[in-house]
């Protein structure tokens, strides 16, 4: 792998991870828009656009299909914004036997907490997006911003989420009593069930167990589901991108999961810096030689300014060598610190210039 | 106002902002700042990250309880105790249940996966126990002041609706009077308060004004002042001209050099202007006082900046006005 333009155009899929505030969302969609430049049909999937991103990708609101994006690209550049609760529904619409036992599903309470605050849920539904996308053979590219965590991997549990939860007692016991196995199991699962009832309420655990009977017959389906996805994030043409600042903390990050991304095996991908200040050409010592000798003089400030941006250009530039060093197979990317946030395609357009340069 | 004064108008400060903006390091530097005021702290992380250890120059590895700085008397004034403790949200829930009469089931609930249908079940009940841990704390009295590096802003109105999403989901209970006196606690401004952080940047400003709204008008939680962080210094001179400069300090500049004097000077002049243009902003969209931590020039912060950073925030706190209602 020699640069990130050869990562986009070897891949298919691109996941970006990283915590917040280091540009994430608009690498994502950075990203996704030079893969349109070179000619491919690219969609990003986003999470939470600051919202003058959001406008200029003309997705101000949540949406489930892509808005294709018009510009001067030879490809085709689409996003949405994922709405992670109809997200959800679509799927048990999907994986249900009919109308009635989805329509059991999606008015019991216990999935509403599942669809809507459980966390992970967020990513899960990310990649299950993704697989959507990914599968309908219209994009030759789906990049995803995930949401902000501090285990850029989390994403690959995501998948399990609901079936970790079907390898629960609780379903086991619900479905077997249903199943008529009485007995020995059904008074084990009458003892479990009056415990949590004593901790949460006999309403909620009345929910929850509602909510494992209606979804009986469909936990194969998801299994599956959960295999592919899971398959498809391990497959080689999908590529982690860990999104960073130059501060030593969102670095650690980016050297942990690099680490993670070695040991599960999966195909080393990039670690883009964003934020990074510019180069004053000036050795520190001589910045520092040039700022004493101008205290007190008109100079002053100008020799503080260039001292002050010398020495953090030239940490910030060793921590992120550093980087590079300790992980020779990943593409780094160094982007500079833009003077404002990027509100437009135009702004969008120069930060993927500078990512495949 | 004066910082002892400060640091003992609340049992509890909250600290939240969204992810980057240096919160879990300004919550280091109030637990020192309220430490120097004699006050003994307790600084308690929730997000199993032990970020803040580092920053008094302990090991970060794995603690649940320790204590980062004893009781001492400095220059002769006395320095309350640093106590720093990591509550994970399953630890929480946990807990609870074993000290709820629910001991007994509590390692079956644990191995057999029954603790996520439980959070499930009842979303928030673990950000409601990791404040219902915080709350015992207050009542024991062991600590002077509670300070919280709270999840990052987002969850952090998450954490903070928790008891109120609990108290209307279990009806009757232990938890939901476990929910109601978390409730109250949050609610009173007496006993506890949340400090907003943010850098003077588009995103971190707009995300702060949002969550400040939701904090103050939708939960009914009070806010102290918002500390900005990573303030530039200013610089006053950075227009003059630096074609003379050389002459003026009998200094041989190259013309390498005197460019890079103009690029630096222009690219500080333009960060200090739109840092201007945030602050402004900030202070235009909240009536919050605010209080500005400079950006610390190195490669990393430990526990000499985070002394360094005590040091502004006890002096900026000491610049704000005493509130009207206080004698």
């Amino acid at each position: 792998m020699t640069g990130f333009a050869e990562l986009l155009a070897e891949s298919h899929v691109v996941i970006c991870c990283g915590t917040g505030g280091v540009g994430k969302t608009t690498t994502s969609a950075a990203a996704a828009l030079a893969a349109a430049e070179a000619g491919r049909r690219a969609c990003v999937v986003t999470i939470d656009p600051a919202k003058r991103l959001a406008d200029a990708l003309g997705i101000g609101e949540l949406s489930n299909t892509p808005t294709v994006i018009d510009g001067p690209w030879d490809g085709t550049l689409a996003a949405l914004m994922l709405d992670t609760e109809s997200t959800f529904d679509e799927v048990v619409r999907r994986h249900a036997h009919d109308d009635e036992q989805a329509d059991r599903i999606l008015g019991n309470r216990f999935y509403k907490n599942v669809s809507g605050t459980l966390s992970g849920t967020q990513d899960y539904m990310a990649v299950e997006k993704l697989s959507e996308l990914y599968s309908s053979g219209e994009w030759d590219l789906v990049v995803v911003d995930t949401p902000p965590t501090r285990d850029a991997l989390a994403f690959l549990e995501a998948p399990k989420l609901l079936t970790r939860l079907l390898d629960n007692p609780i379903y086991k016991i619900v479905t077997a009593s249903n199943k008529g196995l009485i007995g020995v199991a059904n008074r084990a699962a009458q003892g479990v069930l009056r415990q949590l009832a004593r901790v949460v309420g006999a309403t909620v655990v009345d929910e929850a167990v509602a909510f494992f009977q209606a979804f009986q017959g469909m936990e194969d389906g998801f299994r599956e589901r959960a295999q592919s996805t899971l398959a498809l994030l391990g497959d080689d043409r999908t590529s982690f991108i860990l999104v960073a600042s130059p501060r030593g903390d969102t670095l650690d990050e980016a050297r942990y999961f690099l680490d993670r991304i070695r040991a599960a095996d999966l195909d080393a991908s990039g670690v883009v810096v964003n934020r990074m200040l510019p180069s004053t050409g000036v050795d520190a010592k001589r910045a520092a030689v040039i700022q004493m000798r101008l205290a007190d003089t008109p100079g002053a400030d100008a020799a503080t300014a260039l001292a002050d941006l010398t020495a953090a250009a030239a940490d910030d530039d060793d921590r992120v060598a550093d980087l590079a060093e300790s992980a020779p197979d990943a593409v780094v990317v160094r982007v500079p610190l833009l003077t404002d946030d990027v509100h437009d395609l135009d702004g969008l357009r120069r930060i993927a210039d500078l990512l495949t340069a | 106002m004066h910082p002892g004064h400060f640091f003992s108008s609340s049992n509890v400060l909250i600290v939240a902002g969204k992810g980057g903006v240096g919160k879990t390091v300004t919550a280091a530097a109030i637990a020192t700042a309220a430490s120097r005021a004699g006050r003994s702290v307790l600084l308690v992380e929730v997000s199993g990250r032990s970020g803040a250890a580092p920053l008094f120059g302990a090991d970060s590895k794995g603690y649940e309880e320790s204590v980062v700085f004893e009781e001492a008397e400095i220059d002769g004034v006395r320095h309350g105790s640093i106590t720093l403790k990591s509550i994970t949200p399953d630890a929480a829930l946990m807990e609870w249940l074993e000290t709820h009469g629910f001991k007994r089931i509590v390692s079956r609930f644990a191995t057999t996966g029954m603790l996520e249908v439980v959070a499930t079940a009842t979303p928030g009940i673990k950000d409601l126990l990791i404040l219902g841990r915080i709350k015992a704390f207050e009542d024991e009295e062991t600590y002077d002041l509670i300070v919280i590096d709270a999840p990052a802003a987002g969850h952090a109105v998450g954490f903070l609706r928790s008891p109120a999403g609990v108290r209307d989901a279990a009806k009757t209970g232990v938890l939901h009077r476990q929910a109601v006196e978390v409730l109250e606690m949050i609610s009173d401004p007496d006993r506890c308060k949340v400090m907003l952080v943010t850098i003077p940047e588009e995103t971190p400003v707009n995300e702060l004004i949002e969550t400040s709204f939701a904090i103050e008008e939708e939960l009914g939680v009070h806010l102290g002042p918002v500390v900005v962080n990573s303030v530039l210094p200013g610089l006053d001179g950075l227009e003059h001209n630096v074609g003379t400069l050389a002459t003026d300090a009998d200094l041989d500049l190259t013309d390498d050099e005197r460019a890079a004097l103009a690029t630096a000077a222009d690219f500080r002049a333009g960060r200090l202007a739109l840092q201007a243009e945030q602050l402004d902003r900030l202070s235009a969209a909240l009536p919050l006082e605010q209080v500005r931590l400079p950006q610390l020039f190195g490669s990393s912060i430990g526990p000499d900046e985070v002394a360094e950073l005590a040091t502004v925030l006890s002096e900026a706190i000491d610049a704000l006005p005493e509130p009207e209602d206080d004698e």
